[in-house]
């Protein structure tokens, strides 16, 4: 057992450990005081099968550690020849299954050696990015301590081409560095007639620790079951999880023998898993999967974060998103106008939340028309505008699970355009030159709705500039106003296949369009005024050839 | 040299005498403060401190000291900023508060950030601190199975020394003076309501510190000055160093990399919430008198519609308003994260 800090935790595991019938050895860091180490020596004098080896000086990455291993698995295999197995942990390993449960696994499995052990080709894992150089490389500095002049050496290495020779006869396997290995294998290692080449070469491989067992064993062991018998995660930077009272019944779950690393205060698991009093027999094979997906599940949740969330410790740059809004949602641009009541046909045909213009000048058109909407967002124009992009995905993430839809339209604040075109979550159905039709419906004076015309298509030429733009993301789908009334089938199918789930009802009563007799003659005087509606498309000056309010128009069936 | 290049320095030359600037001020108010109690040579290396200016919170103090020592905390630092309430005497009582006093201009001491950072410069070097108001109560991932100092020593082994946290107001279901709250109640007994999510984010140049607004303050009193809505970013828990000053309030820090308490490439560290128990029954009556007091806001005047309108004894609470669960709803909301904390 290698130990070097928090010596109470550590005197209570290899108390455990040897009150369970496995002799000890612990290596104790020079870094710790003579005092303190005494002191933990008289701790564990009662223990008859605990050894103590020679203290080296440990740091992290370097060769000290596996110098520090080697001395104690000598003085294992040397003062207690009875030992079959031996199980490299550390300080802050805490055993998940009762001791018994351990040997006697190892008892049915003699002859296997437990150590992950894999080749650097192979396996991407390494952080940082020096995988094979490790190998090839020369490392005097610390990377711990002196990381820039580490960086810099190993620039000047790449530059000069410099590498080490690899030993004949080894390839160089990597894994954790925590193992069981048989006494034959570990003394084959230790007693090699190579091993002053080995390890004078492995003096200088970068974190030798995890590659001069997982190496050598290769070499020497017959049966290799690559995979450590202890539980440990790490995060993204390489650092390993630690585990705290709250992860009992994960690690009860787990079966495994051994978990690493556990925060030195978490009494409860200490006392748990340690308790002599424990009886609950698991006979199951240790299954680390179920520990993996939770913690893979949490590496990605800190990689990429949730999607369409912006928090106090969340505030990705644009392109670093993963996703701009939290869910799906859809933008109608142009049906309301054209249609009557459409919002209240959609919203008993659909199941979604169907807003109003919720960008509208006057206050935000919520379902509901409500003064706050879900999160407790504002109807106040003012308050919504001053920051629109914000309001917009705080929308979409405080109502996750119902698929939101609202109307847009050149009447409405614009500002949410580019966030709409780029976000994958959209989809945006508009009818070009719909807003005509309000107009034509207008009572105002003709110089006046040309002016409010040119203006509105002003505004949805920009807008449509966006969603056409090759940074959109969003799926749009755009169609010019004659384009709609001349066959309105596909795109209302559209909109309810959007929206709608299929199978939920069949829509029995079509949206009512309102009347459009007349409107291509208005559109005609806009033209003649010099205000050419090109949005709209080729409305015909006679109106469009469509069956008349008195034959019921056929309902779309959706199925 | 690029003219990038000569703007960068010309930047953290500029933040660094402002840092600068903060410090010695600091060390220069330490004259307005009489020490009451001192207990500081109970503090013991590595303890998590807590820091605060108070004035009149005989009402919190009581509970906000249970709360904190609960999760851990065993030394508080106050500076009393005058009370007429009784808070000094009940605080000088209490065996682990060292506390100052001073009658001195809360506004010209910056809101009280320069009487609390001569108490950080002193005593706080090294430790991680707690900087917080008598109203805000610190919430954390996991902060029912695990303590503060599992947070720090988490935030220490990924090399940060500060912690982001959003205030979230609090508020009672009706009108908020018609509530019954005796000192020493817990403020979470009444004030259970809040808003969900109506908060903006904006990142401010150069000291890159968030710029969070939004809440209910804002929906009910500052819909048309959305500008002088209330700033809902604050950094409490700072691995504290005798060269770090705040800035604003707790609000943002220099040197600038104590602001990064966010990230940018969708990598989330953990972040808390403080719940603001601002709205006790006795808001009503205080805000008549801060009004008066005009030590509260650089421009107090144009503040004034705002205390009117407190004093008028609203009712915050909405149909969409959410009832306060615990860490994990407000993660669910995603107004904090564990980030890689799990």
């Amino acid at each position: 057992m290698m130990v070097h800090t928090d010596l109470h935790r550590a005197a209570q595991l290899a108390r455990h450990w040897s009150e369970g019938g496995c002799p000890v050895v612990l290596h104790v860091d020079q870094k710790v005081p003579n005092k303190r180490f005494d002191k933990f020596k008289r701790e564990l004098e009662d223990l008859p099968d605990i050894r103590f080896c020679k203290r080296r000086h440990c740091e992290w990455g370097k060769w000290s550690l596996v110098a520090a291993s080697q001395d104690a698995s000598e003085l294992m295999l040397e003062t207690f020849p009875s030992v079959q197995h031996v199980y490299l942990a550390s300080g802050a390993c805490l055993p998940l299954r009762p001791v018994r449960e351990l040997v006697e696994y190892l008892e049915k499995r003699p002859k296997t050696d437990f150590i992950e052990s894999a080749t650097i080709r192979d396996v991407p894992w390494t952080v940082g990015g020096l995988d094979m150089e490790r190998f090839t490389l020369r490392f005097p500095f610390s990377w711990k301590t002196q990381r820039r002049l580490f960086d810099r050496y190993v620039r000047l290495q790449r530059r000069l081409k410099f590498r080490r020779k690899i030993p004949d006869g080894i390839t160089p396997h990597m894994g954790s560095q925590w193992w069981c290995l048989t006494r034959q294998t570990l003394s084959a290692i230790l007693e090699g007639p190579e091993r002053e080449k080995y390890d004078a070469y492995f003096k200088r491989v970068w974190i030798p620790d995890e590659s001069y067992y997982q190496t050598l064993a290769r070499c020497f062991s017959v049966n290799i079951e690559s995979r450590s018998l202890t539980l440990s995660k790490f995060d993204l930077m390489g650092k390993p999880h630690i585990f705290y009272d709250d992860h009992l019944p994960l690690l009860k779950r787990s079966d495994c023998f051994v978990a690493r690393k556990v925060w030195v205060n978490a009494d409860k698991l200490y006392d748990k898993f340690l308790s002599k009093e424990r009886i609950e027999e698991c006979r199951s094979e240790p299954d680390p999967a179920k520990i993996d997906r939770i913690f893979s599940q949490a590496v990605m949740r800190r990689k990429v974060g949730r999607p369409g969330l912006v928090n106090q410790c969340r505030f990705p740059r644009e392109g670093s998103e993963h996703g701009l809004s939290a869910a799906p949602y859809t933008v109608l641009e142009g049906f309301s106008d054209l249609f009557v009541d459409f919002e209240d046909w959609l919203e008993k045909s659909t199941t979604a939340c169907i807003h109003g213009h919720i960008f509208d000048k006057e206050r935000a058109q919520f379902a509901g028309r409500g003064k706050v909407f879900a999160g407790c967002l504002s109807d106040d124009p003012v308050l919504r505008d001053y920051a629109p992009t914000d309001f917009l995905r705080n929308l979409i993430w405080n109502t996750r699970g119902e698929k939101q839809v609202f109307q847009f339209g050149p009447r409405d604040t614009q500002d949410t355009s580019w966030f709409m075109a780029k976000d994958v979550n959209a989809s945006i159905i508009v009818v070009t030159g719909a807003w005509a039709v309000p107009l034509f419906h207008s009572n105002r004076s003709f110089s006046e709705i040309r002016e409010i015309a040119a203006e509105q298509q002003r505004i949805e030429s920009d807008h449509v500039d966006i969603l056409r733009s090759y940074y959109a993301k969003a799926r749009v789908q755009i169609y010019t106003l004659a384009e709609f009334v001349q066959s309105p089938t596909e795109p209302m199918q559209r909109v309810i296949d959007e929206i709608g789930p299929r199978t939920m009802r069949r829509i029995t009563e079509a949206p009512r369009m309102v009347d459009l007799t007349g409107f291509g003659k208005f559109l005609q005087n806009l033209k003649n005024q010099g205000m050419h509606p090109y949005l709209v498309g080729d409305f015909p000056i006679e109106g469009i050839e469509r069956p008349g309010p008195k034959r019921p128009r056929k309902p779309y069936l959706v199925n | 040299m690029s003219k990038g290049l000569i703007n960068t320095l010309r930047t953290a030359l500029r933040l660094r005498l402002k840092r600068q600037k903060f410090i010695v001020r600091a060390l220069w108010k330490r004259r307005e403060l009489q020490a009451v109690v001192d207990r500081t040579a109970q503090i013991k290396r590595d303890e998590i401190l807590v820091f605060g200016t108070i004035r009149n919170e005989i009402g919190r103090l009581p509970h906000f000291l249970s709360y904190y020592r609960a999760l851990g905390i065993r030394h508080f630092l106050f500076v009393d900023n005058g009370s007429d309430d009784g808070s000094r005497a009940f605080l000088a009582d209490q065996p682990d508060v060292s506390l100052w006093t001073t009658s001195a201009s809360y506004k010209r001491s910056r809101y009280g950030v320069d009487w609390v950072m001569w108490l950080l410069w002193k005593y706080g070097h090294g430790h991680w601190t707690l900087t917080l108001d008598a109203d805000e109560l610190l919430v954390f991932p996991h902060n029912e199975s695990r303590s503060l100092r599992d947070l720090t020593n988490h935030l220490e082994s990924t090399a940060r020394r500060s912690f982001g946290a959003v205030m979230i107001d609090l508020y009672p279901k009706g009108p908020v003076s018609d509530q019954t709250f005796q000192s020493g109640d817990d403020p979470l007994s009444i004030l259970k309501w809040y808003d969900g999510d109506n908060i903006r984010y904006q990142k401010q140049m150069p000291m890159e510190n968030y710029w969070i607004q939004g809440g209910v303050r804002e929906r009910v009193f500052f819909a048309d000055e959305l500008r002088r809505s209330p700033t809902l970013n604050k950094i409490p828990l700072v691995k504290w160093s005798r060269r770090f000053a705040f800035v604003n309030s707790t609000h943002s820090m220099l040197p600038k990399r104590l602001n990064r308490v966010y990230d940018h490439n969708g990598n989330t560290p953990p972040s808390g919430a403080l719940l603001h128990t601002k709205f006790l029954p006795e808001i009503t009556r205080k805000s008549v008198e801060e009004k008066h007091r005009k030590e509260h806001f650089a421009n107090s005047v144009l503040y004034e519609r705002y205390y009117d309108a407190l004093a008028e004894n609203p009712d915050l609470w909405c149909e969409t308003s959410v009832k306060y669960e615990g860490w994990e709803q407000l993660e669910n909301l995603g107004l904090l994260s564990r980030g890689d904390w799990d």
